[in-house]
């Protein structure tokens, strides 16, 4: 009776002090759940969701405190994805959204850009090149189309264009799967005549 | 007699074969216009070198290789430079792409030779490989990938060189027919890769549907006594696909995702044997190859076709109906791809173009046909060619579950269309496959384009951190100057007023042609002299008046 308890103590003891060393040891720095969530927003850094960056508006959902639905360049696929991940139920889009909305790029009509860098300043990943009383320019591989240089511009001079297919980011399209239960006569002829 | 292997799956086709090889090759017309595109191989696209309005002769380069892989592009005939534009190119999407437009004279002017090579068994392999890489040669099976990186085993030993002569799709004969024709010019060509990998072996694969260039290739085989062997393979699709021909001849598997010279074979096919030949031996680059006119033509043949020149062009010389045509598909029938206009011109991989009109169907690639539900009857799974599971496939692809379909493996599928073809409902899977790989793609480039921006705004907003942290640094620096009382300014300025100083007394040494004056010449410098003090003098006074 005795040893029995002796041993179970012992051994209670010993797990107990493996287990605190262990926690000590194999600590994980930082909230693994806000890089899960910050690697499915679109990182537009665009502040539409009213916090300033994808990282901090990661940081309130993981915190509880923003819904998953308020990422408008992410469209309906982040939405599901964060359901998804943090097991909510998926959210209508918080406003009037487009669920696929359209990838644009910030251009600037050079002839009318006066120099004033105001846009430099604005933008949240070093997008545009220029200098004071210097013409300013987009570089358009690294725009994330946030749209944030629009409002700096005293004259007006940007404007997001959509991007252009091209051949190396073309997409083959779905084939059309018809709808085989559809009540549709003319469906059912088809199928008919092809039996 | 080597013994042959085969591969699980495939189909047999009815090979409409016989009408194309009735004539012999002979040059295509020369067209007033050739559209070049920039991009005609797998890699990076090739950069103009060439400017609007300038005059080309044929043969010259025109756009240099833009990267490692990428290829390089010469002139196809001589003629004016007259765009550098867009314009439509053989692709599924029907967008426009690049090319340089070149009009032609009709003089068909060569430049002038650049090297002569009597021996190229006296070349190094490396010297070899860049005279391939600066004919712009690709690979003319269909991929288009540059012949010369295949051809650089990278240190590693190449046991087996395999020339592609199989040629299983219907209606392409444009191999077929070089092999009868230029049977010694392709076995040059042979040897001159061989030389270049360093092959211990070299093995040319035939599908026994084509006796006539069999037996050409054996005579000169046996004629020059070179160490080749001759094999003819059973004709079942896909047997000219790479992996499915090395299967055949060597029993081996190239690993999935791996590539032929992992298990040490290098395979190239015959066209790309013979453009090597033309380019080490004739010095000519490649400009031009053997293109398969088919289908609703009235005389089905073989062309010798400039790159460039438009399909509508090559339709027309064979007595196509332009107005009744349906589709115009590059390639053949199984892996070709319907383009959107006739206007797209020749590239280097065009091997084929089947022109289907009311007259004449064509059953695949995938049209728009109603597909029936899938009745899970398998046959898909018995024909696929290198084991893959296409109704799981499908079912994944149509679902949009992206990872579910490259858990089965959907990147080892070569689109060799088979499952298509035996599928009872007619279900597109080919289409669904390529859909499923564009997307996947596109959201990889996408992860790119999001990681990059993530590390760019890292960036940023450590930028601005810094700079405010520096900023404050000198907002600090100058308090503490100004509570020292600005000794140290003072002090700085003191040592550059000496600076200075020291710099105009070391100016105002004697000037060295003073000596031996004439009295005159010495009073009006005194005279000089005196009104320069004077003028000092007031200059030093009148601040102090100010100040008074």
């Amino acid at each position: 009776m005795v040893t029995a308890l002796l041993v179970l103590g012992i051994l209670g003891a010993v797990f107990g002090l493996l287990l605190g060393y262990a926690a000590v040891r194999y600590r994980v720095e930082g909230d693994p759940l806000v890089e899960k969530i910050d690697a499915i927003l679109p990182q537009t850094q665009c502040g539409q969701c009213g916090y300033p960056g994808c990282r901090p508006y990661a940081e309130a959902i993981a915190k509880g405190e923003a819904e998953i639905n308020q990422c408008p360049p992410g469209g309906e696929a982040v939405v599901l994805a964060l359901a998804d991940l943090l097991g909510r139920d998926p959210l209508p889009l918080a406003e009037e959204h487009p669920k696929e909305p359209e990838k644009k790029v910030a251009f600037i009509h050079e002839e009318l850009c006066i120099g004033c860098t105001l846009c430099i300043q604005a933008c949240p990943v070093d997008a545009i090149l220029g200098a004071a009383k210097q013409m300013h320019t987009v570089i358009a591989d690294e725009c994330t189309g946030c749209e944030l240089c629009l409002p700096p511009c005293p004259v007006d001079c940007i404007e997001m264009l959509p991007l252009q297919p091209d051949l190396d980011h073309w997409v083959w399209p779905e084939p059309e799967t018809p709808d085989y239960t559809s009540k549709d006569d003319a469906t059912a002829d088809k199928m008919r005549r092809k039996a | 007699m080597r013994r042959l292997h085969q591969f699980k799956g495939g189909v047999v086709l009815k090979e409409h074969k016989k009408d194309s090889t009735r004539m012999p090759t002979q040059p295509a017309r020369l067209p007033p216009s050739l559209i070049v595109p920039l991009k005609q191989h797998i890699g990076s696209a090739a950069e103009p070198v060439v400017a609007v309005g300038e005059k080309v002769l044929k043969g010259q380069l025109i756009a240099r290789a833009g990267d490692t892989i990428s290829a390089p592009l010469h002139a196809p005939s001589s003629g004016t430079v007259r765009a550098i534009a867009d314009h439509p190119v053989p692709h599924p999407s029907g967008l426009p792409a690049p090319c340089i437009h070149i009009d032609t004279d009709g003089e068909e002017r060569w430049r002038p030779r650049e090297r002569n090579i009597f021996n190229f068994a006296e070349l190094r392999p490396a010297e070899l490989r860049e005279i391939i890489r600066e004919a712009g040669i690709v690979g003319l099976g269909g991929a288009g990938f540059p012949a010369w990186v295949k051809l650089d085993p990278q240190g590693r030993a190449v046991d087996t060189l395999i020339l592609n002569g199989a040629e299983c799709e219907p209606y392409i004969t444009c191999d077929e027919i070089l092999l009868r024709e230029r049977a010694l010019e392709v076995l040059a060509g042979l040897l001159m890769m061989r030389h270049a990998v360093q092959a211990k072996h070299c093995i040319i694969g035939i599908e026994n549907n084509k006796p006539t260039a069999y037996r050409a290739l054996v005579d000169e085989v046996r004629n020059t006594g070179a160490d080749v062997e001759v094999v003819e393979v059973p004709t079942i699709y896909p047997t000219g696909s790479e992996k499915q021909l090395i299967q055949v001849l060597t029993g081996q598997e190239v690993p999935a995702g791996g590539l032929p010279i992992d298990i040490g074979i290098v395979c190239h096919n015959v066209g790309t044997a013979y453009a090597v030949y033309r380019a080490v031996e004739l010095d000519q680059p490649l400009i031009s190859r053997t293109v398969t006119i088919a289908g609703s033509v009235a005389h089905a043949r073989n062309l010798e076709v400039l790159i460039g020149t438009p399909l509508a062009a090559l339709i027309e010389e064979c007595g196509g109906n332009r107005q009744a045509l349906r589709r115009v598909i590059v390639g053949g029938p199984m892996m070709g791809i319907a383009v959107h206009s006739d206007a797209v011109p020749a590239t280097k991989t065009t091997n084929c173009v089947l022109v289907e009109s009311a007259m004449h169907d064509v059953p695949l690639p995938s049209r728009d046909v109603f597909s029936l539900p899938c009745i899970r009857c398998g046959h898909c799974a018995e024909a696929c060619p290198i084991n893959l599971l296409p109704q799981q496939l499908y079912w994944h692809a149509r679902a949009q579950n992206f990872d579910r379909v490259q858990d089965y493996h959907l990147f080892d599928c070569i689109e060799c269309g088979c499952c298509d073809y035996v599928c009872p409902s007619q279900i597109p899977l080919v289409s669904y496959y390529r859909h499923a790989k564009s997307k996947i793609w596109e959201q990889e480039e996408e992860k790119r384009r999001a990681d990059r921006a993530r590390q760019r705004h890292q960036f940023h907003e450590l930028r601005l951190q810094r700079e405010k942290q520096e900023r404050a640094e000198r907002h600090k620096k100058k308090r503490t100057a100004v509570a020292k009382g600005g000794d140290d300014k003072k002090a700085a300025i003191e040592a550059a007023m000496a600076r200075v100083r020291a710099k105009k007394a070391a100016q105002d040494t004697a000037p060295k042609n003073t000596g031996n004056l004439t009295p005159e010449q010495q009073a009006k410098i005194d005279a000089v002299d005196a009104q320069r003090a004077k003028a000092r003098q007031t200059a030093e006074t009148t601040p102090a008046d100010d100040d008074a």
